[in-house]
């Protein structure tokens, strides 16, 4: 009874202690005399939390089971630590330039920041875990229950073992909410758990040193001694399994690396990468240390004690058996040490991960863009891991109760670690392979996880408790290959070793197949290669855009989140850096790219890499929130490139018809002015001859003795000029009826040659004009067409006349050519004159224009005139810029069309 | 000529560094070998190797490893200067 009630009054008084201590490192880090509590010692005392209860108490029980199997458990990371320079070294530099906060953490960064990814580890931890916590709770119920097993107490005992694992949990909730939560550092570290788990390091291995020498010296009589009695034990010869031998080690070896305690210490808790070099080889020798007396320590138990006795208790049962009460107490403190310090730790690191990647991202999804706003982000964060590290504990206590205890203490080790093990070839695959891809990683941990599950997890349970017999016997739906101990039909094989093997092989083939097969993001893609190449370069992860961020509001998030004074100094120190050491006081940082990057890696210190990746989002905008929205932009952008092109092109199109506009509307112009110079001329043209008429039919009138010779010369001007007259009129009428579509047409047959012949005979006989030589061909020109020959002739008298008039050559020539084909004549009449202006060509077919108004004979209605007889014959009449001289072009059909010549008027300008 | 005696130590130097990181990534693997050894030894109840043997083998071929690992841990302190790549590593102290 008393040896009892002193044990629980250690206990209380060891727990105290251990309180204290962490309070002390705590406060001397907050102060900055800390530097003691991150030295290399401390760094390596702190990974021997992967010596738990079951190193302590289940090794001695797995040696005097199995032999020197047990020892595999220490090789596997003896090796992992000598070979850091291979892996460790790249690891803990990812961790710390990305600053990792967990394995799954860890995993979500390498690929694209999936929270997808980091939910599926989380998941995998914690069920990984929770039963290696209850195993914790346990081996304390039990070693307290040894000790009133040899005290005769078991009435007591049960009473107080009842509660024991229940007192111990809750103990252990509070200890890790004390110290695991006081603050959201941004490294995530935690000094206080630190610096009491490197003194439970401690304590365990001292406790375990001195019943191994107690049992060697004390109860046997030296090494020489103790080796002849090991050889003669029932475990004295050598029986190992090659393939358990080489598993187990190799299980160990990834266990060590991807355990959420290990991870935590080892890259999480890490503060500087030279620890690791002490620990290289410091950690090994802890781990030879507490292997050292093992199988001592099992020999003479099985040899003194009762057969019935539990093995994985025998370093408490043989100091009891021994008398010894004050070593077996000390013994009960190194057990009670290991399993403490790894319930703490691992509910930190699982906590940490069921925040980060589960509570904190539904909480933020529930509060859309309104991270800086509503709520203590900050408080929620705290929140949030307490209560992750009590549901935690709670689970592992839960799982303890319902387990009821009593199985072998490895074996739920081993299952632990082959669960973890599965996230190896992702984080391998992730820390060296640039081509791992987030969905390959995906893959292949859902085929790892699940087999794990199938071949060993569930059947675990045994027979009938959540796998049915007929399901372990003759496979799943009754698929002989797919007994979950037997797969594919091998049978014979050691559970473990057969779900270690299937498991991590299709594991490795699904994740790599996979991989091979997708296509990573953008943003996979650049974590990739930060990750890979991590010893090559300390580069940064990837920009932010700079721009739109508030500082203000990114202050008050920060704020939340890391702390008050912690932002404030983080963003003092920004301030100082950007302004180049000499910042006002109280100046905030630009947001530039470089600084956004720098916060967000210092939220990510405390809240993950996803959350606070997507908290600055919220903040700094659309801009330039993820990859992947980028892309989104760079799609917008490239639509509005092609939008604005196309409305580049209308504005092209509408500035073309603007010019042509402008164009018509120069010309409508320049023709009113034509007309308004022609109404005058017109006037004039009118006026002077009705002018003289006026003045002689006066004179012929009012004078009396006019002579016969003046009477005839007077009336002979006045017909003359009303002849004139008349023309001018007939003209104005001709065009008048040819514009209104009134005109008859007189189709009939006849030759090219004809018209021309009269053309040429009628254009000749006017006698102002200076005479023009007329070349033509009259082979081609004996064409016959069915057209009014009266009007063609019309036009052809009217071009020749207008060659006469207008032509300016010393040897006027006006050359005929005649071309027909199926489809028509073309006639062209090519003078060797200056030709036209430029500027007037567009104008002569218009009514009233004369290209020279001084040499004008008529009323500059004649190419109006033509145009319009060739337009009812179906033919046409254009002016050719491209000769010297005036090229006029006639072309006509063979036939001329019936129906145009009583067709509607056509409009013309 | 070419190489003052100065260039020629550092370069000795830096030659003497990396065989000491080849060594460390050797380490381990001879490790690996050594411990799997005793796959070969034969086993069972009758003509297994004696335990003590197997014990005194594994502890030994253990301190031994931990003692290179010793050396090697103070024989590659300095900070690498070049990596694999042969570029000059930036400085690794953290400036936020």
């Amino acid at each position: 009874m008393q040896t009892l009630n002193v044990l629980i009054f250690v206990c209380t008084a060891y727990a105290l202690f251990l309180f204290f201590v962490a309070f002390v490192a705590e406060r001397a880090a907050m102060r900055g005399r800390g530097k003691w509590l991150r030295s290399s010692v401390v760094y390596t005392l702190s990974l021997s939390i992967y010596c738990t209860a079951w190193t302590f108490y289940g090794a001695v029980g797995y040696a005097a089971r199995s032999g020197f199997e047990y020892v595999t458990i220490y090789l596997g990371p003896t090796l992992v630590m000598i070979g850091w320079w291979w892996l460790l070294r790249k690891l803990v530099r990812v961790g710390r330039t990305q600053r990792i906060t967990s394995i799954a953490d860890l995993v979500s960064s390498r690929f694209g920041k999936s929270n997808l990814l980091a939910v599926g580890v989380t998941i995998l931890a914690v069920v990984g875990t929770t039963p290696y916590i209850a195993l914790q709770l346990q081996s304390v119920t039990l070693s307290f229950e040894a000790f009133a097993d040899s005290l005769n107490q078991q009435g007591e005992a049960a009473n107080v073992s009842e509660s024991t694992a229940l007192w111990v949990a809750m103990g252990l909730a509070l200890f890790t909410v004390l110290f695991g939560t006081r603050n959201l550092d941004a490294n995530e570290r935690h000094h206080g758990v630190v610096m009491a788990i490197a003194v439970e390091a401690v304590v365990k291995l001292m406790a375990l040193l001195a019943v191994g020498i107690f049992v060697v010296w004390g109860l046997s009589g030296g090494v020489g001694d103790t080796l002849a009695r090991i050889d003669a034990s029932e475990i004295g010869k050598w029986q190992v399994d090659g393939g358990r031998w080489a598993t187990l080690t190799f299980l160990s070896a990834a266990a060590f690396l991807c355990l959420p305690r290990m991870f935590q210490v080892m890259v999480v808790e890490n503060s500087d990468e030279q620890h690791l070099r002490t620990a290289s080889w410091a950690f090994p020798g802890y781990l030879l240390l507490m292997s050292l007396f093992v199988v001592p320590i099992a020999v003479m138990g099985l040899e003194r004690l009762p057969a019935s006795s539990n093995p994985d208790l025998f370093v408490l049962t043989l100091p009891l058996s021994e008398g010894q009460n004050a070593l077996a107490i000390f013994s009960f403190i190194g057990g009670f040490s290991s399993a403490t310090s790894m319930v703490i730790v691992a509910a930190l690191a699982l906590s940490t991960m069921v925040s980060n990647h589960i509570v904190m991202p539904l909480w933020l999804r529930a509060n859309v863009g309104r991270a800086s706003f509503s709520g203590d982000v900050r408080h929620v964060v705290l929140v949030a891991r307490r209560v992750s590290i009590a549901g935690v504990v709670f689970l592992g206590y839960l799982y303890y109760r319902m387990s009821g205890g009593g199985t072998a203490l490895a074996a739920i080790g081993l299952i632990a670690f082959a669960g973890m093990a599965q996230v190896l070839p992702v984080l391998m695959g992730g820390l060296f392979w640039r081509g791992a891809t987030r969905v390959g990683a995906l893959a292949g941990l859902t085929v790892g996880f699940g087999l794990w599950g199938y071949t060993l997890f569930l059947p675990s349970f045994g027979e009938g408790a959540f796998m049915p017999r007929t399901v372990l016997e003759n496979g799943l739906l009754g698929f002989a290959w797919l007994r979950p101990q037997a797969l594919f039909g091998i049978e014979g094989i050691d559970p473990l070793i057969h779900a270690v093997f299937w498991s991590l092989l299709l594991n490795a083939i699904t994740f790599v197949t996979v991989s091979l097969a997708s296509f990573p993001s953008p943003l996979e893609r650049l974590q990739g290669a930060q990750f890979v190449n991590a010893l090559q370069q300390t580069g940064s992860a990837r920009s932010w855009s700079a721009g739109t961020a508030q500082t203000e509001d990114l202050m008050v998030m920060a704020q939340r989140i890391l702390g008050a004074s912690e932002a404030l100094q983080f963003f003092r120190r920004e301030a100082a850096r950007q302004a180049g050491g000499n910042a006002r006081p109280g100046k905030l940082p630009d947001p530039t790219p470089d600084f956004l990057q720098r916060l967000e890696r210092e939220l990510s210190g405390s809240v993950g890499a996803a959350t606070a990746h997507a908290m600055v989002a919220q903040i700094v905008g659309g801009a330039s929130v993820s990859v992947r929205e980028l892309l989104a932009v760079a799609d917008e952008t490239a639509q509005m490139i092609e939008y604005s092109d196309r409305l580049k092109a209308q504005s092209l199109e509408l500035s073309r018809t603007a010019e042509q506009l402008r164009a018509a509307n120069e010309k409508l112009t320049s023709l009113s002015v034509q007309k308004d110079a022609f109404l005058s001329q017109i006037s004039h043209e009118l006026r002077t001859p009705m002018t003289s008429i006026r003045a002689f039919s006066e004179i012929l009138r009012d004078t009396a003795d006019v002579s016969r010779e003046e009477k005839q010369k007077y009336s002979s001007i006045i017909h003359d000029e009303s002849v004139r007259l008349t023309r001018l009129l007939d003209d104005l009428l001709d065009l008048s009826v040819l514009e209104n579509g009134q005109v008859n047409l007189n189709l009939r047959d006849g030759t090219l040659r004809e018209a021309l012949d009269k053309a040429a005979s009628a254009a000749a006989t006017g006698d102002e004009s200076p005479a023009i030589t007329i070349l033509r061909d009259p082979e081609q020109e004996s064409i016959t067409l069915h057209t009014d020959f009266d009007r063609l002739g019309q036009v052809f008298i009217n071009l020749i006349a207008n060659a006469r008039k207008y032509c300016d050559a010393e040897q006027p020539e006006l050359t005929v050519l005649v071309e027909h084909n199926d489809l028509g004549v073309q006639v062209d009449f090519i003078d060797n004159g200056s030709g036209i202006p430029s500027d007037a060509q567009d104008l002569i077919f218009e009514k009233f224009a004369r290209v020279s108004p001084q040499r004008a004979g008529g009323a500059g209605l004649g190419l109006s005139i033509c145009r319009q007889i060739m337009e009812r014959l179906g033919g046409s009449i254009g002016f050719l810029p491209d000769t010297r001289g005036a090229h006029f072009r006639v072309t006509l059909p063979m036939v001329a069309p019936e129906h145009l010549a009583e067709s509607k008027p056509l409009v013309t300008n | 000529m070419n190489g003052s005696p100065r260039k020629m130590f550092v370069e000795r130097q830096t030659y003497r560094k990396r065989r000491m990181q080849d060594a460390a990534r050797f380490l381990p693997v001879i490790g690996l070998v050594l411990f799997l050894l005793p796959l070969f030894w034969p086993r069972g109840p009758e003509d297994g190797i004696a335990m003590s043997v197997a014990i005194e083998y594994i502890f030994a071929v253990w301190i031994a490893l931990v003692a290179g690992a010793l050396v090697l841990s103070f024989l590659i302190k300095e900070e690498p200067a070049l990596e694999d790549g042969g570029a000059p590593e930036p400085p690794r102290g953290r400036n936020d």
